[in-house]
C-alpha cells in the first residue's frame, strides 16, 4: 500500500526534485521482492540446495571422488537409454490419456445436478488415491487381472475366454500404464477442479442467451479459459508418471527399463554397489528432460493464448 | 468460489461471451436429443470410473477377507506410526499454509511476471525422483535435524508445493484480486485486516482443497519415510508384507479407508465453518445448476 | 568378554537394520539377546535392502539412531570396506569361519546363507519340478516367479546365476541364466512380477516361486499348507550375506557384543532354527554342539563344498544383468 501511494504521488513531485527519484525508485522494486524472500529461502534450502548436492555428486566418480563424466556417459547409453526412451514414452501416454478422461470426469461430476456430497465423495477419494501407489497398487491389480485375478475369471466365466493364453499381460509397459491410471486420474481430478471453477455457469447462460450451441460455448468460451490450466495440469501429469517408481518396480521386476526403476536399483538395491552417482547422473538427467517439456509447454501456452484471442 | 457480490462484477474479466456465436434459437426436438445424448455420456464416465477404481479394490478385499482387519491392530507399532503419520500431517499443512498462500497472494498482487517462474519451480519437486532428493536433503541437513521425524515435515511442504501452489493460484486468479484489496483499502481497511477478512475467504476453496491435497499426501508418501528410516503409517505397512499377506493386503486398504474418512471431515467441517461465517454465502463446489434458471437448459 | 558384556550393558541399545523377523530367525535372536543383555534393540526398515543400509550408515553418521551393525550382500560388504565404513573387528570363533567368506582384516564376515531353490505348492502344480530344465515345460505356463528383480534383489540375482550353471554358463558368465529366463517368458511360463513372495503363491499367481530356500522355508511354508521346497539339481548356488560393524556405531560395545552373540554357538544354532545354513555349521556338527533337530529340518542339499563367485566376477555379473534383463527378458 505505501508503495502504491508512492507511486501515485511520484508523478506530481516537483521536477526540481529529479535525483531522489531514480534511487527511490530501485529501492522499490527492491523491496517488492522482499514478499517472495521466504519462498525463495525455503526452496533454496529444501529444493536447490539437496538438488545441488545431488548435481555435484553426479560428475564425480563413485569409488574415488575425482571429476568425470563418465557417469552421464553410461548414463546416456545402452540400457539407460532405453530407459530415458521407454519412460518419455510412458509419462506422455500416462499424462494425456489420464488428463483428458480427469477432465471429464472432474466436469461430469461437477456440473450433475444434485450432489454436493458426490463431490466431496470424489474429491476426498481422489486426495487418497493420488497418493496411492507401490506394491499395495501392484498388488490389487495382481488381484484383479493376473492368471488368478477375479476379472479373468469373470472374462472367462462369461465369455470362455481366457485372456492370458491371448497373450495378454499385465507385466507389460501396457500393463504398467493401465495402472497408473488409478494415480494419475485422480491427480488430474484434483488440479483441474480450480479450473473447472472459474467456468461460471452465468458465462454458460448468457451463451445460451446469445443463441451459441455447446461447440461455440466451447470454442470461445470454455475452451479458452480451460486450456491454460489444461496444459499446465498435463504438465504436472508427465512430471508424476516420470518419477514414478514403486509402482512399476513392483508390476515389472525391472524387465522394463525405465529410468526411475533404474535409479532405484542403483542406490536402493541389494544388487549392484558402488554406483550411486550413477544414480544421481539419472536423476540430474530427468530433471534436464522435465525443464525441456516445461519450455515447450510454456511456447505452447503463448501460442495457444494468440489462438484463443 | 465465493459467490459474494464484488465490486465490478464480471467488469474486471473479458467477457468472451461477448464475441458469442453464431445461430439463432433451435427447435424444442433438438434440445431435448441434445439433454438426453449429454447425460448418456456422464453416466459412461461415472460408470467406468467407478468399475476401474472399485474393482480391483473389492479383489484386494476378497483376497484378504475380513478376518484379516482384526490383526492389524495387534500388530506392534499400529498407533505409534498411524500418530507419527497424523501429526506430520497437521505440521505439513500448516507450514504448506503459512509459507504458501502469504506467498502466492503477494505474487499475483506485486509481482506477476514471476507466476510463469513460480509455476516451474513448484513443478521441479514432482519431478525429482524422490529417492533422489531425499538422499539429497540426507547430505545437506544439518544433524540436528536429522534425528527428528519433523525433517520430513520439512521435505514433505516441498512435496506439497506443486499442489499447493496451483490450487491457489488457480483460485486467485479466478478472482479478481486486486479490484477487491483496492476497494477494501480504500474503505479504510488495514493490511492484515484486508488479508483476513476479504482476500481469505475469497480463496477459501482452494486453500481447503490445498490442505486436502497436503493430508493425503503425507499420509501416502512411503519412499523418503523409509530411505530416512522413519516409521510412518505407509512404511509400517509395507513391513508386514513379507509376514503376512493378507493382513498387509487389509493394512494397506484400511490406510485408504482412514485417510479418505480423515479427508471427509476436513472437508465436511471446512464447509460448515464457511458457512456459518456469514457474510458470503460460500458453496464449496460451485460449478453448479443451482446458480441457473431452469428454461436456461442443462449446464454442459 | 566380560569387560565386553559390562561397556555393552551400560550402553543399553543396539541399533540395528532391514532385519524382517521372519527372515532367518531374527525375530528370536533379537528377543533372546535383548532378554539375556538388557539391551533395547531397535529394527530400522525391517524390508529394506542392503543399498539402504549402506545409505543409512553414510547419511546418519553421527546420530544416535545410525546402524551399528548391518547384515548386507557380498557386494555390498566390500564396497563398504572400500569405502572405509566398517570397524575391523574379529569374534572369538574367528578360525571357525572359513577363509574365503571373511575379510582378511575382519572388516566383514560370513553369516548365514542359503541354496537357491525352487518352491510350489503341489495344490496348484500337479507335475513336480525338479531342476531349472524341468521348468521350461509348458505344463507350468504362467507359475514362475522372482522374488524381486534380479536388478534390484540378491536372491533374484542369485537365481539368475544359478540358472546360469544349470544352462553351461559359470562364475565369470552369466548371460546364459539371463537367456534362460528370457526363454521361459518367451513360452509364457515366467511371471516377472516383482512382488512374488508368500503373498502371490498364497493367491496363485506364482504358484512356483525360486527364492532362497530358508525364506521359502521361513515366510512361504507357514501360510501355503503343503509347499515343497526342492534345490534344483543342475545347479547347485549358494550364497552368504555379511556382517560388518559400522566404523560410526553409536554403541560400539553393544555391536560388538551382537556379533559376539551370533558366532557363539547359541547364535548359530539360532540362525539354523531360521532354515538358514550359519557359516560356523561345519565346525558346529565337527563339536557335535549342533541343534540337531534344525539340521535335519534344512532341506536336502548337496554335499559339495562351497564355492563362491570372486568379488570381481560378482561385479562383471551385476553389469550384465543390469544391462541385459530388461532388454533380452523385457523385449
Amino acid at each position: 500500500m505505501a508503495e502504491s501511494t508512492a507511486q501515485v504521488v511520484a508523478p506530481e513531485a516537483p521536477p526540481s526534485g529529479a535525483r531522489p527519484r531514480p534511487a527511490a525508485r530501485s529501492l522499490h522494486r527492491w523491496l517488492r521482492w522482499l514478499g517472495v524472500v521466504p519462498f525463495g529461502v525455503y526452496v533454496g534450502l529444501g529444493l536447490i540446495a539437496p538438488f545441488v548436492a545431488i548435481a555435484i555428486a553426479s560428475f564425480r566418480n563413485s569409488s574415488t571422488g575425482t571429476f568425470t563424466l563418465n557417469n552421464f556417459r553410461t548414463a546416456l547409453s545402452g540400457t539407460y537409454l532405453l530407459g530415458l526412451k521407454t519412460s518419455i514414452v510412458l509419462s506422455i501416454a500416462g499424462a494425456i490419456v489420464p488428463g483428458i478422461w480427469g477432465l471429464l470426469l472432474a466436469y461430469a461430476i461437477f456440473t450433475a445436478k444434485r450432489g454436493n456430497m458426490l463431490r466431496k465423495v470424489v474429491i476426498t477419494a481422489s486426495g487418497v488415491f493420488a497418493n496411492f501407489g507401490g506394491v499395495p497398487l501392484a498388488f490389487l491389480f495382481i488381484a484383479t487381472l493376473s492368471t488368478t485375478g477375479i476379472v479373468t475369471g469373470w472374462i472367462k466365466d462369461i465369455t470362455g475366454v481366457n485372456i492370458w493364453d491371448h497373450s495378454f499381460s499385465l507385466y507389460t509397459g501396457y500393463g504398467v500404464f493401465f495402472v497408473y491410471m488409478y494415480f494419475q486420474i485422480p491427480l488430474m481430478v484434483l488440479v483441474i477442479l480450480p479450473a473447472l471453477e472459474g467456468l461460471r455457469p452465468a458465462w454458460r447462460e448468457a451463451a445460451h442467451n446469445m443463441g451459441a450451441g455447446t461447440w461455440q460455448y466451447w470454442r470461445h468460451v470454455g475452451g479458452p479459459v480451460l486450456l491454460p490450466s489444461f496444459l499446465g495440469c498435463l504438465l504436472l501429469l508427465f512430471g508424476s508418471a516420470f518419477s514414478a517408481y514403486a509402482t512399476a518396480e513392483a508390476l515389472t521386476g525391472g524387465t522394463i527399463a525405465l529410468t526411475p526403476i533404474q535409479i532405484g536399483a542403483l542406490l536402493n538395491g541389494n544388487v549392484v554397489a558402488g554406483q550411486e552417482n550413477l544414480g544421481y547422473a539419472l536423476g540430474v538427467i530427468m530433471v534436464v528432460i522435465i525443464a525441456i517439456i516445461m519450455v515447450i509447454y510454456v511456447i505452447l501456452q503463448r501460442r495457444s493464448a494468440r489462438w484463443l484471442r | 468460489m465465493a459467490t459474494v457480490a464484488r465490486p465490478g462484477g464480471f467488469g474486471g474479466m473479458a467477457s468472451p461471451q461477448e464475441q458469442g456465436g453464431s445461430g439463432g434459437d433451435r427447435p424444442p426436438e433438438a434440445k431435448q436429443s441434445r439433454r438426453r445424448r449429454v447425460q448418456v455420456w456422464r453416466w459412461v464416465i461415472f460408470l467406468l470410473s467407478a468399475a476401474y477404481f472399485l474393482i480391483p479394490l473389492y479383489a484386494a478385499l476378497r483376497f484378504a477377507g475380513l478376518k484379516a482387519f482384526p490383526d492389524i491392530f495387534k500388530q506392534s507399532g499400529f498407533y505409534p506410526a498411524i500418530g507419527l503419520s497424523l501429526r506430520l500431517a497437521v505440521v505439513t499443512t500448516i507450514l504448506t499454509l503459512v509459507l504458501m498462500v502469504p506467498t502466492t497472494v503477494y505474487v499475483h498482487l506485486r509481482l506477476p511476471q514471476v507466476r510463469r517462474s513460480m509455476e516451474g519451480i513448484t513443478i521441479l519437486p514432482i519431478v525429482i525422483p524422490p529417492i533422489v532428493l531425499i538422499i539429497g536433503v540426507l547430505k545437506v541437513s544439518p544433524s540436528v535435524l536429522l534425528s527428528t521425524p519433523y525433517l520430513l515435515a520439512l521435505v514433505y511442504v516441498i512435496l506439497a508445493m506443486p499442489f499447493a501452489y496451483r490450487s491457489l493460484d488457480a483460485g486467485l486468479r479466478s478472482v479478481d484480486l486486486k479490484t477487491l484489496v483496492e476497494a477494501s483499502n480504500s474503505l479504510g481497511a488495514g493490511w492484515p485486516s484486508t488479508l483476513w477478512r476479504v482476500v481469505l475467504p475469497n480463496i477459501r476453496t482452494s486453500m481447503l482443497s490445498a490442505t486436502v491435497l497436503t493430508v493425503a499426501l503425507v499420509l501416502g508418501e512411503f519412499t523418503m519415510a523409509s530411505l530416512a528410516l522413519f516409521v510412518t503409517f505407509p512404511v509400517w505397512i509395507v513391513q508386514f508384507e513379507q509376514n503376512s499377506g493378507p493382513v498387509s493386503v487389509a493394512a494397506s486398504l484400511l490406510a485408504l479407508l482412514v485417510t479418505w474418512i480423515l479427508l471427509m471431515i476436513i472437508v465436511t467441517v471446512g464447509d460448515r465453518s464457511a458457512r456459518k461465517r456469514g457474510g458470503a454465502q460460500v458453496n464449496l463446489f460451485t460449478v453448479a445448476p443451482q446458480e441457473t434458471r431452469p428454461t436456461a437448459g442443462e449446464p454442459e | 568378554m566380560s569387560a565386553l558384556v559390562a561397556a555393552a550393558e551400560k550402553e543399553g541399545q543396539l541399533n540395528v537394520i532391514t532385519l524382517p523377523s521372519n527372515w532367518a530367525n531374527y525375530g528370536t535372536i533379537m528377543s533372546d539377546f535383548s532378554k539375556l543383555y538388557h539391551i533395547h534393540i531397535t529394527d530400522a526398515n525391517p524390508e529394506g535392502s542392503s543399498g539402504q543400509e549402506i545409505t543409512a550408515v553414510e547419511q546418519l553418521k553421527g546420530q544416535s539412531r545410525a546402524p551399528d551393525v548391518v547384515d548386507v550382500g557380498p557386494s555390498f560388504a566390500v564396497e563398504g570396506a572400500n569405502d572405509h565404513l566398517w570397524a575391523p573387528y574379529k569374534v572369538a570363533t574367528w578360525s571357525n569361519i572359513p577363509a574365503n567368506a571373511k575379510d582378511p582384516n575382519g572388516d566383514w564376515y560370513a553369516d548365514y546363507g542359503g541354496y537357491v531353490a525352487i518352491g510350489y505348492d503341489p495344490a496348484k502344480v500337479k507335475l513336480a519340478p525338479t531342476s531349472f530344465a524341468s521348468l521350461t515345460n509348458p505344463a507350468y505356463k504362467n507359475m514362475i516367479g522372482l522374488n524381486n528383480s534380479p536388478t534390484t534383489a540378491g536372491a533374484a540375482f542369485a537365481a539368475v546365476y544359478a540358472a546360469a550353471l544349470a544352462n553351461g554358463g559359470s562364475f565369470s558368465n552369466i548371460e546364459p541364466g539371463i537367456k534362460y529366463f528370457a526363454h521361459l517368458k518367451q513360452i509364457g511360463n515366467f511371471v516377472p512380477t516383482a512382488i512374488g513372495g508368500p503373498t502371490t503363491v498364497q493367491n496363485g499367481t506364482t504358484p512356483i516361486l525360486i527364492w532362497w530356500d530358508y525364506l521359502l522355508e521361513s515366510e512361504v511354508k507357514p501360510v501355503v499348507p503343503g509347499f515343497k521346497i526342492v534345490i534344483p539339481s543342475d545347479a547347485t548356488y549358494a550364497s552368504y550375506y555379511d556382517q560388518a560393524i559400522s566404523a560410526t556405531a553409536p554403541d560400539p560395545a553393544a555391536a560388538r557384543l551382537w556379533e559376539e552373540y551370533l558366532y557363539s554357538t547359541t547364535g548359530q544354532n539360532l540362525w539354523l532354527a531360521g532354515y538358514t545354513r550359519p557359516i560356523e555349521l561345519a565346525t558346529l556338527v565337527a563339536n557335535g554342539t549342533v541343534n540337531k533337530a534344525a539340521e535335519a529340518a534344512l532341506p536336502p542339499a548337496p554335499s559339495s563344498t562351497l564355492t563362491f563367485p570372486s568379488s570381481a566376477q560378482a561385479a562383471a555379473a551385476e553389469t550384465v544383468v543390469t544391462q541385459n534383463w530388461p532388454t533380452q527378458v523385457g523385449g
